[in-house]
């Protein structure tokens, strides 16, 4: 199972590096998305891989070894929220650029042929 | 006193979250209103800053540490405030540019977009909030709330370059933003704490291969924090982000390069620096080198300038390299000096931009008066006669203003930079102090560093000098222009400031000394925030139970 993580994780930064390097900016916001999902993915496995173990409890007693890491569970629904707000925000920033500029270059005009 | 002093620590956060919030709700009409509150929610900013400032100097918390624990929830599980002299310095300058941008606004900027006051607020929050927290994943959330903030000040006054320059400042954010959640995630691996001082107590008992983990967190948390501070390779953003952005504006992303320096500062010497000497010595090192190659680009950039805006972005780079080479140099008495240079340097680049509007008015009236009626679309009046005081000698202020500038940046005396260079010169030749060991010989690494400052001195002498002679004595229709009071003051307030720095450098110095000294004993930090008790009596938590 961790190699199977770890090649998908893998994958999706990968693609996401390489699309960010692209000249149109509906490449760069999928690969900003692609990237924030490695992340996010990447976070949520740092607190260990478990399988069908709850990450709280109300009843005594506590045993680490039967629960997963609630932490990292909190941290990446922080981190996929704040992602999603500023990749919204490009969204909008995008098309502005592409309403002032008429194009969807990232530099805001067509390289010359 | 002390419960008191300790709910103090909250407000630097929770004013402008506040004040922001109630500025969303007024509406877009009454602007007068809205700057009103924002002024006020500013100044009131700026009196908690400095009253923070004065009651960690006067060391009514033991140390000078101030610990104020979230939820009441004892370090390490809650989330800890912590302030200290360095943080309370950052807050009070931090607050004295905010007041500086917010007036120099009032005259066009603040009206020039809908929720120029609400974020504006969420900036301010954003920066102390980095300020002042001891957590590694809330500093994440610090640092988002301070960029979307910033990215939406960036697009005031909608224009083409500026929706460009901020596609590009986004993108270079985000995928940093990237970085820095993988690198929390690997020192959460590593160490299984966030908490910067439980981090550093574990740090130093790791394994062998939860200390690779760390060491590979560390390093991808650093590339998040040297792109924000603009180390190059990492700096190519900022020269084309401050040109295009508005005045005001530019001045808080001057504070925002810096909020990266401190975090490096914090960090480093609270987690890093102590442990192992081989680890620390080579990634200091690489601080050192990286931060020279990024005071040469400046200086080949502040060279090859021809714009003010272009050239302000490089005295910011130049700023930058130099404070993260004596950063990672990590001698008390180098921190010591950079943290002066950093204040100085901060309040004349934050001048420079400021004055660079006003400056411009000289070279190209009628383009200037253009540019004015495209961005007052959303505006009835004629911004020239709205109220205020014009100031008499306008051509003398500018100049003489230009003239100050230019002699902090390129450290010549008698202004501030010539005595933060002077006092880094010091401390770089002589680092165990004066007289006491004469026989100490710098390193090559210090010698370097010696000759780049001095080196990016003299380019920003040459490079400012060019412009003010082309724009005072050789423009032949230079025409006086039409300047208001709440343009000049903030402009001649942080020169004054800088000026009040070099009459007062003694005091000045010693306490950025005593900055320097609390940092460079982390078990002082580190035992005031795990030892700090939960307040008794309010509610019963997992931390008092125990």
């Amino acid at each position: 199972m961790e190699a199977v993580i770890a090649i998908a994780i893998g994958v999706l930064f990968a693609s996401g590096v390489w699309l960010i390097l692209r000249p149109r900016t509906f490449q760069v916001i999928i690969g900003l998305l692609l990237i924030s999902y490695a992340v996010n993915m990447f976070i949520f496995i740092m607190g260990r891989l478990t399988v069908n173990k709850p990450p709280l409890t109300l009843k005594e007693p506590i045993e680490a070894g039967l629960f997963a890491d609630p932490v990292t569970q909190a941290l990446v629904l922080t981190a996929i929220v704040i992602g999603f707000a500023t990749t919204a925000l490009y969204l909008v920033l995008l098309l502005t650029s592409r309403g002032l500029t008429g194009t969807d270059h990232v530099d805001g005009k067509e390289p010359r042929q | 006193m002390s419960f008191w002093a300790d709910q103090l620590i909250l407000l630097p956060i929770l004013l402008p979250l506040l004040f922001a919030a109630a500025l969303v709700l007024l509406s877009g009409r009454q602007q007068q209103l809205k700057y009103a509150v924002n002024l006020i929610g500013t100044l009131a900013l700026l009196a908690t800053a400095i009253t923070l400032f004065w009651i960690t100097d006067k060391e009514i918390w033991p140390n000078g540490v101030g610990v104020y624990l979230a939820a009441n929830w004892i370090a390490p599980f809650g989330i800890a405030l912590v302030v200290d002299r360095l943080s309370a310095l950052m807050l009070t300058l931090a607050a004295v540019i905010a007041v500086a941008a917010l007036l120099f606004s009032y005259r066009r900027w603040s009206r020039a977009g809908v929720h120029f006051h609400s974020l504006f607020q969420f900036l301010l929050a954003g920066i102390n909030g980095s300020f002042i927290t001891g957590d590694l994943f809330n500093l994440f959330v610090f640092f988002e709330i301070m960029l979307a903030a910033s990215y939406g000040l960036l697009l005031l006054g909608l224009q083409a370059n500026r929706v460009r320059a901020s596609m590009q400042y986004v993108v270079v954010n985000l995928v940093a933003s990237s970085f820095f959640l993988i690198g929390v995630a690997l020192i959460y691996a590593a160490a299984g704490t966030l908490n910067m001082a439980d981090l550093a107590v574990r740090a130093a008992n790791l394994g062998d291969s939860e200390r690779l983990l760390l060491e590979v967190g560390a390093a991808v948390l650093a590339i998040a924090f040297l792109t924000k501070s603009a180390m190059w390779p990492l700096g190519f953003w900022l020269p084309t982000t401050y040109a295009a952005a508005a005045p005001p504006v530019a001045a808080m992303l001057v504070l925002m390069t810096k909020v990266g320096v401190y975090v490096l500062l914090r960090l480093w010497l609270l987690v890093f620096a102590e442990q192992e000497a081989s680890l620390g010595a080579i990634s200091g090192t690489a601080l050192v080198v990286g931060g020279l190659l990024t005071l040469v680009f400046g200086t080949i950039g502040l060279l090859g300038s021809q714009e003010l805006g272009r050239m302000a972005g490089f005295s910011a780079i130049i700023s930058s390299g130099t404070l993260l080479a004596a950063v990672g140099y990590g001698e008390q008495k180098v921190v010591g000096a950079a943290l002066f240079y950093l204040v100085s340097s901060t309040l004349a680049v934050a001048a420079f931009v400021l004055l660079i509007e006003l400056v411009e008015r000289i070279r190209k009236p009628s383009a200037a008066m253009l540019a004015l009626t495209m961005e007052a679309f959303a505006i009835d009046d004629d911004p020239e006669e709205s109220a205020g005081v014009v100031i008499p000698a306008a051509m003398a202020f500018l100049g003489l203003s230009f003239f100050a500038c230019a002699l902090i940046i390129a450290g010549l005396p008698p202004l501030s930079g010539f005595l933060a260079k002077f006092a880094l010169f010091h401390a770089l030749l002589n680092p165990t102090g004066l007289f006491v060991d004469n026989l100490y010989m710098a390193g090559p690494l210090a010698w370097t560093m010696l000759a780049l400052i001095i080196i990016s001195g003299l380019a920003a002498i040459i490079s400012l000098m060019r412009f003010g002679v082309r724009t005072f004595w050789a423009t032949p229709d230079a025409k006086a222009p039409r300047l208001q009071l709440s343009e000049a003051a903030p402009v001649l307030a942080l020169l004054l400031l800088c000026v009040v720095m070099s009459v007062a450098a003694g005091p000045t110095s010693r306490y950025m000394e005593r900055a320097s000294a609390t940092l460079h004993q982390p078990q002082l930090y580190i035992e005031r925030v795990l030892s700090s008790p939960a307040v008794p009596g309010v509610v019963s938590t997992a931390g008092v139970e125990q």
